[in-house]
């Protein structure tokens, strides 16, 4: 930590966030808010005297609540940078009256309470997102009584009451009555591998280990202490990991297979008592304690939503960050130039995070040892000739990489490439056809619906899935050998917001019996809100096809997450038996009537196109709405 | 490019016995022969590996091919890879495309040799159609800014700022919270070496 404070090449941003990030790969533009801590930090020689007239007491966060602090105080002895914060809610103001004695003793004067936020720019490369976990709140698993019984606490808390830096200072002592606890239980898997209503249903990885390292460090306190540990499974997997379990098993602490069903309390001795079916003696026992530790999992940042907003990240099913491969680009963000370290990408300990940390670097320095860096070619384009300058493209662009398209002095639209992220949104939004996506154009979309269906089309399901989400739960479903009918044909497209109103009436013209759209969840989506376009357009497309009496259920939408293999393979089941039920009549009305409806629109378009050129060529306006 | 020039080349991937246990991979590619602009179309044991590619890169000279299809895996597996074979051997890597027989295909259909055969040639024909019209894109190249940005302080963050540092980068380290640390400031000792947390 203090090599992070003086290093010369780290500018270090305590109390700020990142609040705005621009750009793309290679030269992101990041705005920081530095909060103001009322401490010049640059002066503050951490002497300590402003804490000692702090007339304010509240509850200390670094100790889990178990001391206080002042309202001007050091998060933690260690602290870097090593300086004081002013908490503003907590302090009583700098008014003569009111208090302001931490000023009047501060030798250095640097106590400042009109300090302001500070925004710094700064431009960079890449982006390491480490913005680590957060811990699981017992409070919602009333059934271990954390709220009721106060010798029932957490590990976190365990961590403050067995440190020399704690309010103890080390001397492990039990909430009610400050004496030593003679019998201490430790529940595992409290929020972790929970199938019920409450806690998160993957394994929390590290709680395991933490509740062997602690009941060492009990044991090393006070060897007399009896201590058991209720748990599912134990594991201890890593490199050194199995020599500390029987080291704890050989020092006396027992394990008990089982988990508790309830915890309770008498009220006189407040000591606590465990009922535990102990599924290898097979046998249901009652265990008496003088405090309980819940050893709780690990769960995303609560916050997490920020971050994955400014950089367009997303997160898999239980939350935490999505990588780009989870065997060949585990620490790679889909979004070019961003990768992870530690726990934001899933629950890991020290190691594991120093780790992903140094791999993290590793990968950012392939990038940042070249000079010049290729971007995405797959980008949109515009035909000016073809413009009107409407100006959707600019509504609908998710990253304000159209600019231009100005109806009233007749400026058709221009896709800065740099800022263009591919999704294609714009394409199948123009009405005209001006815009088209590099890759992903019109014609190379509709020649394969075309291959797809000019044979045995009553066979088969189109369908346009996304290429960060839905195509890829695809690949999970194969990769986890799910099986589903065979009348499947996929279509990728970057995002769904591609999939054109057009391709789908396009499908159903060729004869296809079901044509579903998928796509990201809307948190999840690569490119920002892009897929709030698709529904949109599915919702129109659905009002149009039962004004031209299609069953509008022959077009699905569902949105389905890469970690989404089953609920993909569900889908192709459930889609697959809708499309049995469509018949042969029924494909045939739709190919005619939207042939009909086709070709009267063209001709009503080439009417007006008509009747649009030709005034235009004596307007003055004229060169400047059709530029050459 | 008129579409009498076009000329592509198939090349259908066993993948071991991941893709050739469950559907008829010669059957596939002697299918793809009948398609439109079809020069070639071969089978290999694993397309991916460095005989596969030399295959690859083989064909595109000795049939002056100028478009590739793989009939593989997911282009999020593999696609870099066969981007970079197609490039190595003189074509514009995106005159590829992949058409997933494995992932969509042959994983997904186990028990069903017909089913999964019919698919596969179906998947490989829309591959070729879209192959047939794709064109040549350059990346274009930007300057690169040596300078990162580190979001969070705990461990992982730290270790990320060090290391960056120390190779000479310049680093930006976000934190939250009034002191950088994280939740690993707040732990006693850590395991494996039970030694203290900061």
């Amino acid at each position: 930590m203090m090599d992070v404070g003086r290093h010369p090449n780290i500018n270090l941003y305590t109390y700020s966030e990142v609040i705005e990030v621009n750009g793309y790969i290679g030269n992101f533009n990041v705005k920081v808010r530095k909060k103001a801590r009322f401490v010049d930090e640059t002066v503050c020689n951490a002497c300590g005297e402003c804490e000692k007239v702090c007339p304010v007491a509240v509850a200390d966060e670094f100790q889990q609540g178990f001391s206080s602090r002042k309202a001007i105080y050091m998060p933690f002895p260690q602290a870097v940078p090593s300086v004081y914060i002013l908490n503003n809610d907590d302090c009583l103001g700098h008014n003569p009256i009111a208090c302001g004695k931490c000023a009047d003793v501060c030798e250095q004067e640097c106590i400042d309470f009109d300090m302001k936020d500070e925004i710094i720019e700064i431009n960079v490369g890449a982006v390491i997102v480490a913005t680590g976990m957060d811990v699981y709140d017992p409070t919602e698993m009333d059934e271990y009584g954390y709220t009721k019984h106060e010798n029932v606490i957490t590990s976190m808390e365990f961590e403050r009451l067995i440190s020399a830096g704690g309010p103890t200072e080390g001397h492990l002592i039990r909430p009610t009555d400050r004496e030593v606890p003679k019998k201490i239980a430790f529940i595992q898997c409290v929020g972790s591998r929970s199938h019920s209503t409450t806690g998160n249903p993957y394994c929390s990885n590290i709680c395991c280990m933490n509740t062997i390292k602690d009941s060492l460090l009990i044991k090393d306190h006070h060897p007399e202490t009896e201590i058991s540990v209720f748990y599912i499974d134990i594991r201890a997997f890593g490199k050194g990991f199995e020599d500390l379990y029987i080291r704890s098993k050989n020092a006396g602490v027992q394990y008990i297979r089982g988990l508790p069903g309830e915890v309770f309390e008498d009220p006189k001795t407040k000591n606590l008592t465990l009922i535990v079916e102990d599924t290898v003696a097979n046998t249901v026992k009652d265990y008496n304690f003088d405090m309980v530790v819940l050893s709780v999992g690990v769960i995303p940042r609560r916050d997490g939503g920020a971050i994955q907003k400014l950089l367009t990240l997303s997160r898999t099913e239980d939350g935490f960050f999505m990588e780009s491969h989870p065997k060949l680009k585990p620490v790679d963000a889909p979004t070019g130039g961003v990768f992870f370290a530690g726990c934001a990408e899933f629950p890991k300990d020290v190691k594991d995070s120093v780790t992903q940390a140094s791999a993290a670097v590793a990968r950012a320095e392939v990038l940042l040892n070249s000079d010049m860096i290729s971007i995405e070619a797959i980008t949109s384009e515009c035909f000016t000739d073809l413009c009107t300058s409407c100006g959707i493209c600019i509504n609908v662009c998710p990253f304000n990489a159209i600019r231009g398209s100005d109806a009233k002095t007749g400026t058709p639209a221009e896709v800065i490439e740099a800022l263009c992220k591919g999704c294609g949104t714009c394409a199948a939004e123009c009405n005209f056809d001006a815009l088209s996506m590099k890759h992903f154009e019109d014609a190379q979309i509709i020649t394969m619906i075309d291959a797809m269906l000019d044979e045995n089309p009553m066979d088969k399901v189109t369908v346009f899935a996304c290429n960060w989400c839905s195509y890829a739960g695809a690949d999970l479903a194969g990769l986890s050998r799910l099986q589903y009918p065979t009348s499947q044909r996929i279509i990728r497209t970057m995002c769904s917001g591609r999939v054109d109103s057009a391709f789908v009436l396009h499908a159903f013209e060729k004869g296809a019996p079901i044509v579903l759209v998928s796509g990201c969840h809307f948190a999840d989506c690569h490119y920002i809100d892009a897929n709030r376009w698709t529904q949109k357009r599915v919702e129109k497309l659905w009002d149009k096809l039962e004004r031209l009496g299609i069953r509008p259920e022959r077009l699905q939408m569902e949105w389905i997450s890469a970690a989404e293999g089953q609920k993909w393979a569900r889908t192709m089941t459930e889609i697959d038996e809708m499309r049995k039920n469509v018949t042969k009549e029924e494909v045939e009305h739709t190919k005619k009537v939207l042939k009909e409806d086709r070709e009267k629109a063209e001709a009503k378009r080439a009417k007006k196109q008509s009747k649009k050129i030709a005034p235009k060529t004596n307007s003055p306006g004229a060169e400047i709405s059709v530029p050459a | 490019m008129s579409e009498n020039d076009l000329r592509v080349g198939v090349f259908v991937c066993e993948c071991g016995s991941n893709i050739a246990g469950s559907l008829d991979c010669e059957a596939v590619a002697e299918y793809a022969k009948t398609l439109p602009n079809v020069a070639c179309s071969i089978v290999n044991k694993y397309t991916c590996a460095e005989p596969g590619q030399q295959e690859i890169k083989k064909y595109i000279k000795e049939h002056n091919l100028n478009r590739v299809v793989v009939a593989s895996c997911s282009p999020l597996m593999h696609e870099p890879t066969f981007r970079n074979c197609v490039e190595e051997a003189g074509l514009n890597p995106y005159l590829l495309e992949m058409a997933n027989i494995r992932e969509h295909c042959s994983w997904a259909h186990l028990n069903d040799w017909d089913g999964a055969t019919a698919k596969a040639k179906d998947i490989v024909k829309v591959s070729v159609a879209r192959v047939r019209l794709l064109e040549e894109q350059i990346e274009s190249k930007v300057p690169m800014t040596k300078e990162v940005l580190v979001i969070g302080g705990g461990v992982a963050g730290i270790q990320s700022a060090l290391d960056l540092a120390d190779a000479g980068y310049k680093v930006n380290l976000v934190e939250k919270e009034a002191s950088i640390g994280g939740l690993m400031a707040t732990l006693d000792k850590t395991y494996p070496t039970m030694d203290c947390s900061i």
